[in-house]
């Protein structure tokens, strides 16, 4: 008996050294930060390759959803609060009610890819997107924290309502040049 | 991120409840379709019609507006935790703000945007 629990000893003990030995908590959040970044990017391609726009729409949704994780695993809480809020909800609500506004007849062949040209034209795009974003991230001197920041929302309030004043009143008149177009726009669709 | 930790052992949790309640039903059931069985389920009434129809335009109507208050409440947000510290010019501020969006709920109001005929 005694023999068995000095063996557990040891090997719980074993354990916790090579957790310190190779950093667990920091592997645990490499590991998070792989897993929503690689389910972001099947998302993203199920966005494209899927046939059905409806389906497309319900993966575009849930790429802003593992964004939103992303931003909360790097301590962003208020942009992953407002990308869950705004992405996750009320664009995922815009475009599956712009969907709603469309005629078909099936549902099932409504985001076809078509033909060789327009595949090429997309990997070139795609790929020069690629490379200038490649280009960004390598070439930009990026500095991490030293400490972690905390609450983002009281400084935004702070900078937002006094130095930033005047672009904060702009957001809102852009807000409601973006609110009156779309309804010109759409009451003149509802009127034809 | 460690109290993101219990958030996500929390929904790890709440999948595995109705997976698992799923999964012995998957494997129990017995498969006999026949074509009633496979057409879809409208409150037991046979369906009419095509599934997917043209909605109308105030649907979109209100889902705009619905986004542009939605980003409206985002700003406001940081402005309520400070609002102690802020004081009466963020406050002047802020309902500047709000008129300009509440400008834009007038219109959509006075264009009928709002109205379900």
């Amino acid at each position: 008996m005694n023999e068995a629990l000095g063996y557990v000893h040891g090997l719980v003990g074993w354990a916790f050294s090579l957790a310190e030995a190779y950093d667990v908590p920091s592997l645990i959040g490499a590991g998070v930060f792989f897993l929503f970044a690689g389910l972001a990017l099947l998302f993203a391609c199920g966005v494209v390759f899927l046939r059905n726009v409806v389906h497309s729409a319900l993966s575009l949704t849930a790429t802003f959803i593992c964004v939103a994780c992303l931003y909360l695993s790097i301590d962003a809480d208020f942009m992953g609060a407002v990308q869950i809020l705004v992405y996750g909800g009320a664009v995922a609500v815009l475009i599956v009610m712009a969907i709603m506004l469309t005629r078909r007849d099936d549902m099932a062949h409504s985001n076809p890819s078509r033909g060789l040209w327009q595949h090429a034209g997309a990997a070139v795009v795609s790929g020069l997107f690629l490379l200038g974003m490649a280009a960004v991230a390598v070439l930009s001197p990026f500095q991490s924290a030293p400490q972690p920041l905390g609450d983002a929302a009281p400084g935004l309030a702070d900078l937002m309502l006094s130095h930033y004043v005047l672009p904060f009143e702009v957001a809102a008149v852009l807000l409601l040049i973006a609110m009156i177009g779309a309804i010109l726009l759409a009451k003149g669709a509802e009127e034809s | 991120m460690g109290e993101y930790g219990g958030l996500g052992l929390f929904f790890l949790v709440a999948l595995i409840f109705p997976v698992s309640a799923l999964i012995p039903a998957f494997l129990l059931q017995p498969r006999q379709p026949t074509k009633e069985k496979r057409i879809p389920y409208e409150c037991g009434v046979d369906t009419v019609g095509k599934t997917y129809v043209q909605y109308r335009v105030g649907y979109f109507l209100y889902a705009l507006v619905f986004i542009v208050f939605d980003v409206e409440t985002v700003f406001l947000y940081p402005w309520a935790v400070r609002f102690g510290h802020l004081g009466l010019f963020a406050l002047i501020e802020m309902f500047i703000f709000i008129a300009i969006l509440a400008v834009g709920l007038g219109y959509a109001w006075k264009k009928g945007a709002l109205s379900w005929k």
